[in-house]
Parts: C-alpha cells; structure tokens; sequence
C-alpha cells in the first residue's frame, strides 16, 4: 500500500530562488493495483517517486509506503520496495550475479536464502546464459533484466518504476510492461509513472494526470473518459493541462 | 552503523575498484616504479653525471702569460686540464658553455713570483655549473701546488724545514651513524614521496565512488537499497582508505628494495672511486614508524578526497576540483625539505608539512615523543572533522542530485 498525503517538495536554487517541484499530492494504491503517474517531462513524477523511495525528503505533507513513513522510517520503507527507473543503472565492472548479489545482501537475506533466490530469478528471466558476464559487455536488453533481477532479489511488497521505457526500444519497453503487469498479477502494490500514453492506457489501473507539481486529476480510464468526453487518453491529457 | 552493511560495500566496492585499470596504476604501478626511478634512477644518473664530468679533461683558456713561460709550460703538462688559445670573447664563450673557464695570468708573473712579490691570478667560472666548477677545482689546486712548490723550493734554499708552513693537518671525522647520515639527506624526499603517494592513490578510488557513481546512474540504484547512508560512506571510505595505505605500502616496500639495491650500486661506484663514500641505511623500525604516522594522514586524505569529490558532478569535475589539492599537499611538504625547517611546537599543528617534518626526524633515528604525539592527536582530529564532513555531505540531497 502507497499513501500520500498533500506531499509536497521544494527545491533551492543557487540565486535563493524557490521551486515546487511537488506540491499537495494526495494518492493511495492498494495491492495488486497499477496507479500510473501521467506528465510531461518536469511534471514532478520523478520527484515524487524519489519521496516515496526515500532518496529525496518531503518538504511538506507525508507518505507511507508498506505501512512506513517514509521520512521517520526510510530504511524500512527501503527494505520494502523495488525501484525501477532508466537512472537507476548497474555497477559496469561487476558481473550479473555479483549485482543482484550486493543489492540482495544488502537487504539482509542470508547467503542460503540468496543463492535459491537468484537462482529462481536468474532461470524466470533467462539470465543463466550471461550470469558471469560483466554488466558493461551486456545488451541493454540483457542490462534490464539484471535490473528487474535487482528490484526483484528481496521480493518486495512495493515497486515504483520511474519512467522505466524511457529510451528502450519495442522489444526491451515489452519485457518491462509484463514485468510492471506480473508485479500487479502477484498483489504488489505498483506505481508507475510515465509520459506515453498508450503505456498507461495498457498497464494501469488507475491514472493520475501531473502537472506542474499538482496532481490534476485520478480515475480509471474509464472513469477519466466520461468525465473529459475524451476518445483516447491523449485527448483527456490535453484537456486537463491546457484546459 | 551496521558493521555487516559497512562490510557488504567495502566488500563489493573493493571488487569493483580492484576492477578499474586507473585505480589499478595508480595504487599499483606508481608506487612500485616511483622509487627506483627516484633512487636508483636518480642515484645512478647523478653518479654518472659527476663522474663524467670528472672524467672530461676541461679546455681552459689561458689569457695572458706570453711572458711567464715557466707557469705556461707547467700548466701545459697537466694531464687533467687542456690548454686552448686566448680569444677576446673567454666571457662569452663561457656563458655558452663552449670552455667551462679561463684563467688570467698578470704580466710578468713569472718574474714577479721569482722576486717574492704578490701577483693575483683571476679564474673566470660560470657559478653553479658542475663542469665549470670541476675546472676551477682543477685549476686552485695547480695553483695551489705551484704556490706549495715554490715555497718548499725557497724553504729549502734557506735549509729550512717544509713543516714551517704546514705546522698542522685538520682531518674531518664523522661521528654519527650511517643511518642518522641517509637520514639527513632522504630523509626529508622519502616521506614526501610517500605522503604524496597516499594522496595520489586515494584520488582515482575517491572519484570513481562518488562523481563516477553519479556520473554513470548508480548513485541513484544505490541509494534506493536499504543500506544506510552513514555505512555507505564508511564502506566507500574504507575502501578509499585501503587504496591509499595499500599505496604507501608498496611505495614504502620499494623503497626498501630500491635503497638494497641503490646501496650496492652506489657502493660500487663508490669504490670505482665516482661516488664519494656515501653509504646508505635505512633502519626498517623508522620506516615503520614513518609508516604509523602517515596513517592518520592516509585517513584525511581519504575522507577529505571523498568529500570533495562527492561534491562534483562528474568525474572530470571531481579531477578538476582534486588537482589544486595535490598542490595544498605539495607545498607544505616542499616547505619540510627546506633547509633550517625543523620541528617546533607550531609547524606540529600543521598537517603534512608536521608528518613530513617528524617523518624526517625518525628517519635520523630521532624520536621527539612529545611531538609524535602531538602530531599523531592533531592528524588524527583533522581526519575526523573531514570524515564528519564526507558523512554530513551524503546526507545532503542537494550534493546527491546536484545538476
């Protein structure tokens, strides 16, 4: 379960300047529910799944993720989720298996636990044919299963994908859809953020529009249908930043 | 802090830094080749140098003398020097480096010497140039010998014995060890080459854990992890850590090898008779305690290095950031190789230039306690306030995600 309530974020700059990044977001995603985040680049996606998996401090309001809060909580928040985005890149001199390894040890499963865990993963994904292979001589095909492998290796309760397409081509954005689809299909409670359309129309449950920080507006696109008279999800966009 | 957390980072921070070739040379290969080419590089092609300098037989231009064919003739059957034709430009020639000096003889002082008069022989000399200075210690002793000989022939003309003019001999003794001697005259290179390489191989590990991460996304994979911030940066400063002693180490082992090494070459040329009788001794407990010394110093740079560099965007932001601190590191170790700067209560408060300075002390077999413990107090608070500072600063989301 992902809660928040009026989050909000400011940035300073260097000139004493201001920015709200985020500001009043109030949205909850239940297990085994897609919630997607749709904006446009700056919209304020990134950083409000950077609070919710505790790399950046709320400014103002709060959020629980798994039940913990992620400002007086963050190590246990961490501990129960899988962060997924196209910035979240892999150690190159290490192989496939030392990554997965690090990150599985890190979230303090036992060497025994570990071993039968990526053996389970690595055979699921089909990653046994590179396992020992450095992650800088990967495909970047092959470089997105390691990282599904990582946010995978503890099987946490809570994924958060941060635009996690962005830059892959057909085949490689395909594998991480069913992933994002598979995480919803096993109950965990998914978050996904993203600026196409046609990604969001395919995988989410429900949709929030963001724009310049603010949550717009949420619904099923069913729901965001009626309410805009919109034929597609593109045109409900449109409607609701540039109304 | 979880010591298992800090363990599992070093762990994999150590794979992956054993991994990157720069960390590789620069913790490696420098240290390993840096001390041969100092000592026995340098060593041998100082010794080489001089002694073939010695070796030449300098070209002297005699201006003057056309009446005092005695001293022409004299200095003609020298087998150490060459006598070559006067010319109006002996200045200039010797600024070029063409004749390393000429030598003016007074008219008449063939004549003047034989009446017991005094006559002034003027040497010109390039200052500071070996091969001038070679010439002009070839000439003084001619002069000299000539002086000695006449005196002796009018000794003896007198019956008079030679002892009236050499009443006494003074002989220089040396009375300390070999070791306080390589001491006072490496002392003050050694431990700077060693404090510099503790710097040098802290650099690339320093960067390549902080901006690098940054730089290539991992950051950002890193910091979703579970792992505490605070056992992030110990185990990455560890790891910085173990690069710059392992460092020093090598720098410290090869110094060991090259001076064995640099010792019998030395020796060699020595009794080759190019080398004055120079021995070389290191006692290893110095180098140890020279070693124990760098340590804290190892862990400044280390937690300095890290914060600095977490700070940059990008590798070459961090090396640009790095590069004027290696000169903050040179300049208070050259100032420790100046000649009269020695250890006070003061200079013991002043990072580097005190461990270069003590450094050089114990390499002598001195052992000022009072000041050891002052500087090992003083590098060691330095180490914490930097290592506060590294931890503060990964704590900062605005030096994280600076953009």
């Amino acid at each position: 379960m992902i809660e928040t309530h009026q989050l909000g974020k400011r940035f300073h700059d260097s000139g004493g300047g201001e920015l709200r990044a985020v500001q009043d977001v109030n949205f909850r995603c239940a297990p085994g529910q897609i919630y997607g985040l749709l904006g446009a680049n700056g919209a304020g996606k990134t950083t409000t799944l950077r609070i919710l998996a505790t790399i950046l401090a709320p400014s103002e309001g709060r959020a629980t993720v798994a039940g913990f809060d992620v400002e007086s909580q963050p190590e246990q928040v961490r501990r129960n989720i899988g962060f997924l985005s196209t910035a979240t890149a892999l150690y190159a001199r290490l192989t496939a298996e030392e990554m997965v390894q690090y990150f599985g040890r890190l979230h303090g499963l036992d060497e025994a636990v570990l071993r039968r865990r990526i053996d389970e993963i690595f055979e699921r994904l089909g990653m046994n044919e590179f396992r020992r292979r450095r992650c800088d001589a990967l495909s970047t095909g092959m470089k997105q299963r390691v990282s599904i492998a990582r946010t995978l290796v503890h099987d946490p309760p809570v994924m958060i994908f941060d635009e996690p397409t962005a830059g892959l081509d057909v085949m490689a954005a395909r594998t991480i859809l069913d992933f994002i689809r598979e995480c919803r299909d096993r109950g965990k409670t998914v978050v996904f953020s993203t600026h196409v359309m046609s990604e969001a129309e395919k995988v989410c449950d429900t949709i929030g529009i963001i724009h310049q920080g603010r949550l717009l507006v949420e619904g099923t696109l069913a729901e965001l249908g009626n309410r805009y008279a919109g034929k597609n999800l593109e045109d409900i966009f449109m409607a609701v930043v540039q109304p | 802090m979880k010591l298992k957390d800090i363990g599992i980072v070093y762990r994999k921070e150590m794979t992956d830094s054993l991994r990157d070739r720069r960390t590789l040379i620069s913790m490696i290969v420098v240290p390993i080749l840096v001390m041969p080419l100092l000592t026995i590089g340098m060593g041998a092609l100082t010794a080489e140098m001089v002694g073939r300098a010695e070796q030449e037989t300098p070209a002297i231009m005699v201006l003057g003398g056309a009446d005092s064919p005695n001293v022409m003739e004299e200095l003609r059957a020298q087998k150490d020097l060459r006598v070559v034709p006067a010319a109006a430009d002996y200045a200039k020639q010797i600024e070029d480096k063409r004749i390393p000096a000429a030598v003016e003889i007074p008219p008449g002082f063939d004549a003047t010497v034989a009446a017991g008069a005094p006559a002034v022989v003027t040497v010109y000399d390039y200052e500071g140039n070996l091969k001038s200075g070679i010439a002009v210690d070839r000439l003084r002793k001619f002069f000299r010998d000539l002086g000695d000989h006449t005196v002796s022939e009018r000794l003896a003309a007198q019956r008079l014995p030679d002892s009236l003019i050499h009443p006494f001999d003074v002989k220089v003794q040396n009375v300390v060890s070999p070791e306080k001697e390589t001491g006072e005259i490496v002392g003050g290179i050694v431990p700077y080459i060693v404090i510099l390489l503790c710097l040098t191989g802290a650099i690339y590990p320093a960067i390549d854990l902080t901006a690098g991460e940054k730089e290539r996304g991992t950051m950002e994979t890193i910091l979703t992890s579970p792992v505490a911030r605070i056992d992030l940066v110990f185990g990455k400063f560890f790891t910085v850590l173990t690069a710059s002693v392992a460092t020093a180490i090598l720098a410290v082992l090869s110094m060991g090898v090259s001076f064995g090494v640099a010792k019998t070459l030395l020796m060699s040329l020595a009794t080759s008779g190019q080398a004055g009788g120079f021995t070389l001794s290191i006692n290893p407990k110095s180098v140890v305690a020279v070693f124990v010394m760098v340590l804290p110093l190892a862990v400044l740079f280390s937690a300095a290095l890290l914060a600095i560099a977490l700070f940059a965007k990008s590798y070459k932001e961090a090396q640009s950031y790095l590069q004027p601190l290696t000169i903050i590191v040179i300049l208070p170790g050259i100032a420790a190789l100046l000649p009269g700067v020695e250890l006070n209560a003061h200079l013991a408060l002043i990072p580097v230039l005190n461990t270069s300075l003590v450094s050089k002390e114990i390499l002598t077999g001195t052992y000022h306690w009072h000041y050891i413990a002052l500087i090992f107090a003083s590098s060691c608070v330095y180490a914490a306030v930097a290592l506060t500072f590294a931890v503060r600063l990964f704590e900062r989301e605005d030096v994280l995600f600076r953009t």
